[in-house]
């Protein structure tokens, strides 16, 4: 251990056995600890072992996913010393396991605050990866007798959280803000904490927006449950009952709402999201009513109603995609909201009525 | 392909006046809104600003003013209806964004 001067001493307050950040002996991303100044720092993997694989997958997925954090705090990676960079992040384990996968190969220590097991740019957002907390846990950490530099390095997207000048002001330390994408820290490591513009822009690629679809689709799941629970009871005296044909047209438009408009955005045409999803959800919807047959004029009004409900369905859960979207204002989101919401709103009920008066009364 | 958002309503001000160069913004800003040149920050692409606010926050000058907000859609419906601040508190236990 770099550290054994410093550290193991005869003194009543040696620091050899107090631990700085708690952990469970159980989890397998802890390797060891190391010995600092101030007490053992676990010393976690940079390989992510099955389970972490699947618990990332079981969060994308929303199970578990608000309870999915690690003990804020300080951990090391490799053979860390008083001169190794310091990285800040969040404790939400996705976040966490994102990160140290990148750091292999390298001596650092990261100070891991206490996000309530948020992500870094959610949680600047709210200010729980915030100056305070970032200040609170150098102090708790005893980070300063820990290093001899001054100088942390943050992920760029705390940085709406985090006010740097105040933290230099309160702890002594600088702050310079790393790259957005974990996968660049060794690069920005090398040249001297130097991020190139392209380390620095946020993207929104297919692959982002494509795990960020189960989520939505699993929330509109839930409530489809009740649409099917209120269906259910409406067939027990439905003149025409609905079947497998409508369970068919209202799934794509979910799928069409929640996966194919998030997947295809940037190609789909217009701006505002609501109207990208209400595009998406016609064309759906027009091509199933076609196949279906039912723009025969007995069942004209199953199909207005249709083109009612369905397309402002999915206009709905695409203009939800914008709190996923890395790229829209929220004063554009309000903007977008005013005129949309009514519009949505009109349109659903207008074709609620209609398929209740085709189905029961019809 | 570039995702481009609603024109003309992102709420980002900047007072060149106060403005000392020191280039913070333009580290901070995911979108690249800010360029420095000659000891002073511009806007040069207003358009793409998200609100984050990561500009203003870090600005040791307190020349930067934006409107920065956070929440679904959901939750902001669910604002207008009970009147009360938008907000999508991920932290109160239910899911959201």
């Amino acid at each position: 251990m770099s550290n054994e001067k410093s550290c193991c001493c005869s003194a009543s307050s040696c620091c050899s056995t107090k631990s700085i950040t708690p952990y469970d002996k159980n989890d397998k991303w802890v390797t060891v600890e190391i010995y600092t100044p101030k007490g053992s720092v676990p010393v976690v993997s940079t390989n992510l072992h099955f389970k972490d694989i699947f618990g990332a997958w079981k969060v994308r997925w929303g199970i578990g996913r608000m309870n999915y954090k690690i003990s804020p705090g300080l951990y090391a990676v490799g053979k860390p010393d008083h001169t190794s960079p310091v990285l800040v992040s969040a404790n939400y384990k996705l976040t966490f396991d994102v990160l140290r996968k990148e750091l292999s190969g390298l001596d650092c220590w990261i100070l891991i605050l206490d996000t309530k097991g948020i992500n870094v740019w959610c949680a600047a957002g709210k200010g729980t990866f915030g100056t305070y907390e970032l200040v609170n846990r150098i102090s708790k950490t005893g980070l300063s007798e820990i290093v001899s530099h001054r100088k942390l390095v943050l992920p760029q997207l705390g940085a709406p959280g985090v006010s740097a000048h105040e933290v230099t002001k309160q702890t002594g330390f600088s702050v310079v803000y790393g790259p957005v994408r974990a996968k660049d820290i060794k690069a920005f490591l090398d040249s001297d904490f130097k991020a190139t513009e392209e380390m620095r822009t946020v993207k929104f690629t297919m692959w982002d927006r494509l795990v960020l679809t189960p989520i939505e689709l699993v929330a509109a799941a839930k409530f489809s449950l009740v649409v099917f629970g209120i269906l259910f009871l409406l067939n027990l005296f439905a003149a025409r009952p609905f079947g497998l044909a409508d369970f068919i047209a209202y799934t794509g438009a979910v799928i069409t709402g929640t996966i194919i408009t998030p997947l295809l955005l940037p190609v789909i045409p217009g701006k505002a999201f609501a109207w990208k999803g209400w595009l998406m959800g016609l064309i759906w919807t027009f091509g199933f009513i076609w196949y279906s047959g039912w723009f025969a004029p007995e069942s004209l009004l199953l199909a207005i109603g249709y083109l009612l409900v369905l397309p402002s369905f999915s206009a709905y859960l695409a203009m939800n995609f914008t709190g996923s979207s890395t790229y829209t204002s929220f004063s554009g989101v309000i903007k977008e909201m005013k005129i949309a919401v009514p519009l949505i709103a009109i349109s659903l009920i207008v074709g609620i009525v209609l398929l209740l008066i085709n189905s029961i009364w019809v | 392909m570039k995702h481009r958002y609603l024109k003309n309503v992102a709420t980002l001000r900047l007072s060149a006046e106060k403005c000392i160069g020191c280039g913070r913004c333009a580290e901070v800003c995911p979108h690249g809104v800010f360029s420095v040149s000659e000891k002073k920050a511009q806007i040069k692409d207003k358009d793409r600003c998200m609100e984050c606010g990561a500009c203003a926050k870090n600005c040791p000058a307190n020349a930067i003013t934006v409107d920065s907000g956070v929440g679904c859609a959901a939750a902001v419906i669910m604002g207008w209806l009970t009147g009360s601040e938008p907000s999508c508190d991920c932290s109160s236990g239910e899911e959201c964004c």
